[in-house]
């Protein structure tokens, strides 16, 4: 075998000389020949004729030789690859242009790809990920509900199918007396987070067993970017303390907190503290959902669907156990990673299936080109086809051909797609899960690859058979000419798909510009203009003062905030903010029995807000009047409520002094007024199974209970006056004036929030939109250069038809007939192809149907006029020819 | 098979070769005429069937070449046989011949 693989290798690499040696070789044995006949008495002559004669054809015998040697097949690819590259390189228009086309096909599916790969089919980067689910309860308003503490103690105690569980609630703190005090972002966890997902500390441990009881002793983790920034990456942290919201909290260790989960619950943070340590009295109560998310590991070996029965049967038991607060719970549980990719999968799979088209259409291109230059070589390939080669052997060297350059366009769409993926990315960072772990890796570098591979195949098979079967007497006769026909054949089939594959991308394109623009006019219910919201967070020694002090220094910032000049209006917001985060709340209408269970209850979104809100965001008064200066802690409770909750709840009756009785029958509040109903959910979230009945509460009037926890994180929303600089600039004046102690932090104008809520939309539907457009160009290249080729092709015909009189409009008939008839073919295809398709888009259109006729219409019009003016040269070239010199080209 | 040559399957002139081999080293046209030499010119090898045997052969380890003089002082390309070879060798002539026994028994047979 030895022996085998080195004669191979010298027969592959020594060629010239393994050759030369055959030669030599042969030539001794023609010449001992000749000499035996000569010794016989033949004369020269003789000798020579029956030496030629006895060895047959001498380049047969060192063929056979040569395929004794067993390298020939390999020999035959790099020959054929030589050829190719020489052929190549010897027509480098040609070759510029298919490779920069194949380049852009390739390389957007390549781009795509990776992400399509990063996101959705590569595992989520933890140990045994296909072992991660996410959990939740199940309530009758709320099919994912948030777990309560006292719930995921139970589930945790007594399930049999996970082998971990932890709960994450994201929050936030003051930290102070490191540096300069900022606001950081927090995770409250249960002990057994880290080691469920396998995430090593960087330094000290990560949280043990127990010590996310409620009372037990403080802890926390920094994470990295905190541990360089604040504390000088000091390599003996572990022990000392941070200062959160006025309290120590020993440093337990350092970890990376960029593992990989970005979705929303699970955000990276600053800081990570025992979940025991999140300071809210709701966390005893078994029926708060607080909105913690949930998370576990199946245990080796079971399914999701078992694990999920598991914890239905704890939830009926606990629902038994404690019928007033867990009636009606169920469990539901997930794989992770679906739900990870839950919201971005549509928009992937339909970018994914745009690109496909623009890579077919490219290839549709390239075969075009191939066609056309194929009439120049069918009489190379007729040649050779009569000198012995078989018609396998042409079409082999054809496909290497066209493979070289299909591997050629992947390449530089490799380069390409590396740059436009990262530049994409830079556009939009937060949108997009798993965006972090998006790259050009193997797998997408394999997959490109094979994308070039069946390219190359795609678009050379066509050429390629028709130059073997045009291989003959009839192309030699004919000086190239015989073929054409046939040739046409393909050509228009080949613009047909070109249309139609355009049309499709066109039209998904129009279809999802006409929802964003149908969402940009939708009202969300307030007017975000020159608004804009903050955190802001007191100093620390009022985390730990009376209500009254708290509130007393609430009203302080109020008065700043008032006499600030350039503001309108200014509002304190606790709980609920449009499109930015939710709370809801449990009531029912006073006058009726108490429901037995909280499932029964009524819920509604809540606002805790100041008299200002209404005119800082906006939102129209409709009946009575909002809450104003009078309502505060020493007078009655009331409230103001939205029209979608006055019509749930009262239908056409009058909702004004009715009461809603609040937590648990201990508060009744009045109805004061009617406001308009805002957009919690989005723009796009037309309502039919979200909750959309929207509840406002005075600030002041909170229990104290809840106004000792706001000195850490109000959110603040002011309108600055028109004319006034843009909101941003007047807002941190403001509030730098206000107060040096006042910590503020994310700050973002209405506007942005509003965008942001739309930014995936909106990104996907100008990648969609460039697709389209590069299609468009492509199929009008195509088309380009069909009509030239057609045009080059009966030149000598249209000489012929002017000379003896044809017009320019029959020149112009000769021309565009043929081409007209397959545009109109390939748009009715095109047509057909996206009635079926477009509703395969339904859930990412918005206001508009997935057959919209005025889209439809408008962009086969904008198709007919590109194919037209891409016919525009070559015809004005048709009707320009001078029959003499046409005529004379025979 | 046209007057008195027989055409040799693939299998039988590795063998022959192979057997000629075995006395010392030959080029390939001494090869040729030893063969034809000891059949009594009943058999002769092509040289287009030859040297891709020779060759073969080679690449298989079985017989090594070298370049060196030949009798009338030109550049040769003698083949030699390998010890592979020689085990070659003694398996496929014993092979061969009980093959030919075999076929000759039945051949044997009276034919009605």
């Amino acid at each position: 075998m030895w022996n085998d693989l080195i004669h191979r290798c010298r027969a592959l690499f020594r060629r010239r000389a393994v050759e030369s040696e055959l030669d030599d070789e042969l030539r001794f044995h023609h010449e001992r020949e000749i000499e035996r006949h000569l010794l016989a008495g033949r004369t020269r002559q003789e000798a020579e004729r029956l030496t030629r004669l006895a060895f047959g054809g001498l380049d047969q015998v060192k063929e056979s030789c040569r395929r004794a040697r067993g390298v020939e097949p390999l020999e035959t690819l790099l020959r054929d690859l030589g050829y190719g590259l020489r052929m190549l390189r010897g027509h480098p228009a040609f070759s510029a242009i298919a490779v920069l086309t194949l380049a852009i096909g390739i390389g957007a599916n390549t781009a795509l790809f990776s992400v399509v790969d990063g996101v959705l089919f590569k595992p989520l980067p933890f140990p045994h990920p296909e072992q991660l689910v996410r959990l939740h309860e199940s309530r009758p308003n709320f099919p994912n509900a948030s777990i309560s503490y006292l719930n995921f103690r139970d589930w945790q105690r007594e399930n049999r199918t996970l082998s971990a569980m932890a709960i994450v609630r994201t929050t936030g703190f003051s930290l102070t007396g490191s540096g300069e005090a900022e606001q950081v972002d927090a995770e409250a966890v249960s002990s057994d987070f880290f080691s469920l997902l396998g995430v090593r500390p960087l330094l000290g441990r990560t949280f043990v067993r127990g010590e996310d009881e409620i009372g037990a002793a403080p802890a926390v983790l920094v994470s990295a970017g905190l541990w360089r920034r604040k504390l000088g990456a000091a390599p003996d942290v572990v022990g000392k303390s941070l200062t959160l919201d006025g309290r120590a909290y020993p440093i337990a260790g350092v970890i990376d907190p960029h593992f990989g989960l970005r979705i929303q619950g699970f955000d990276p943070a600053d800081v990570y503290v025992p979940l025991g340590q999140w300071r809210n009295p709701l966390l005893r109560s078994r029926a708060s959902g607080l909105g913690m998310h949930g998370v576990g590991r199946l245990r080796p070996g079971v399914t999701v669907e078992q694990a999920r029965a598991d914890l239905e049967r704890i939830a009926r038991n606990l629902a038994a156990a404690y019928p007033q607060d867990d009636k009606g719970v169920g469990a539901k549980v997930v794989p992770l990673k679906d739900e990870v990719v839950r919201d971005v999968r549509p928009y992937l799979v339909v970018l994914l299936a745009a690109v496909g088209c623009v890579l077919l259409i490219a290839c549709v291109n390239v075969a075009n080109l191939l066609l056309a230059r194929s009439t120049g070589r069918a009489g190379e390939f007729a040649v050779r086809a009569a000198l012995g080669a078989s018609r396998g052997r042409l079409i082999r060297q054809l496909l290497t051909e066209s493979v070289l350059l299909a591997v050629a366009g992947g390449g530089l769409g490799v380069l390409l797609a590396g740059w436009g993926t990262r530049a994409a990315l830079g556009l939009l960072p937060a949108a997009l899960p798993r965006a972090n772990e998006v790259g050009m890796d193997a797998r997408v570098l394999a997959f490109t690859l094979v994308v070039s591979l069946a390219a190359g195949v795609l678009f050379g098979l066509a050429p390629a058979l028709k130059i073997a079967r045009a291989g003959g007497q009839q192309a030699l006769k004919e000086g190239g000419r015989g073929a054409s026909g046939a040739r046409h054949r393909a050509q228009d089939v080949f613009v047909t798909i070109e249309m139609a594959a355009a049309l499709v991308l066109l039209i998904g394109a129009g279809l999802m510009i006409r929802s964003l623009g149908k969402l940009w006019s939708v009202d969300p219910g307030f007017r975000p203009g020159r608004v804009a919201m903050a955190n802001l967070a007191l100093p620390p020694p009022l985390m730990t003062a009376s209500p009254a002090a708290v509130r007393a220094a609430w009203r302080a910032v109020d008065a700043k905030l008032a006499a600030a000049p350039g503001l309108l209006g200014s509002s304190l917001t606790w709980a609920a903010i449009p499109l930015v985060t939710d709370d809801e709340l449990l009531f029912w209408l006073d006058g009726r029995p108490k429901p037995a269970s909280v499932n029964e209850m009524s819920w509604a979104l809540r606002y805790i807000v100041e008299p200002g809100y209404l005119r800082t965001l906006g939102i129209p008064l409709l009946r009575g009047r909002f809450l104003d200066a009078r309502d505060d802690e020493h007078s009655p409770p009331v409230v103001v409520v939205d029209e979608t909750f006055a019509r749930q709840f009262f239908g056409d009756r009058d909702p004004l002094h009715r009461r809603l009785a609040l937590d648990g029958g201990a508060r009744r509040a009045e109805i004061v007024g009617v406001v308009g109903h805002v957009k919690q959910w989005g723009l796009d979230q037309d309502g039919r199974d979200r909750l959309q009945a929207e509840v406002y509460f005075p600030f002041m009037q909170m229990p104290d209970a809840a106004m000792v926890l706001t000195p850490s994180n109000a959110t603040v929303v002011v309108r600055s006056a028109p004319g006034a600089p843009p909101v941003f600039t007047t807002v941190r004046r403001v509030l730098r004036e206000i107060s040096a102690d006042l910590e503020v932090s994310g700050m973002q104008t209405m506007n942005e929030v509003v965008a942001g809520s739309l930014a995936a939309r909106r990104f996907s539907m100008i990648l969609f939109g460039s697709f389209a457009l590069v299609a468009l160009a492509l199929a009008s290249i195509g088309v380009y250069g069909v009509t030239s080729y057609l045009v080059g092709q009966k030149t000598h015909e249209i000489g012929l038809r002017i000379a003896l009189g044809a017009g320019r409009v029959d020149v112009l008939r000769l021309v565009l007939g043929q081409g007209a008839r397959t545009a109109v073919l390939g748009a009715a295809a095109g047509l057909a192809a996206a009635l079926g398709t477009t509703r395969l888009m339904g859930h990412l259109l918005y206001g508009v149907s997935a057959t919209d006729p005025l889209t439809f219409a408008a962009v086969v019009a904008v198709l007919a006029a590109v194919a037209l003016a891409a016919c525009y040269v070559p015809a004005s070239r048709a009707m320009g020819i001078d029959p003499t010199v046409a005529l004379r080209r025979e | 098979m046209d007057g008195d040559r027989i055409d040799l399957p693939q299998g039988t002139l590795d063998l022959l070769i192979l057997k000629t081999l075995a006395l010392g080293a030959l080029h390939g046209w001494a090869i040729s005429v030893r063969v034809q030499q000891i059949s009594g010119g009943a058999l002769q090898i092509q040289q287009g069937s030859l040297y891709p045997a020779l060759h073969r052969l080679e690449r298989r380890g079985w017989i090594e070449a070298r370049w060196g003089t030949s009798e009338n002082n030109r550049r040769a390309k003698y083949y030699e046989l390998t010890a592979r070879g020689r085990r070659e060798l003694a398996a496929e002539e014993s092979a061969w011949l009980r093959l030919t026994a075999a076929v000759a028994q039945v051949l044997a047979e009276p034919s009605s």
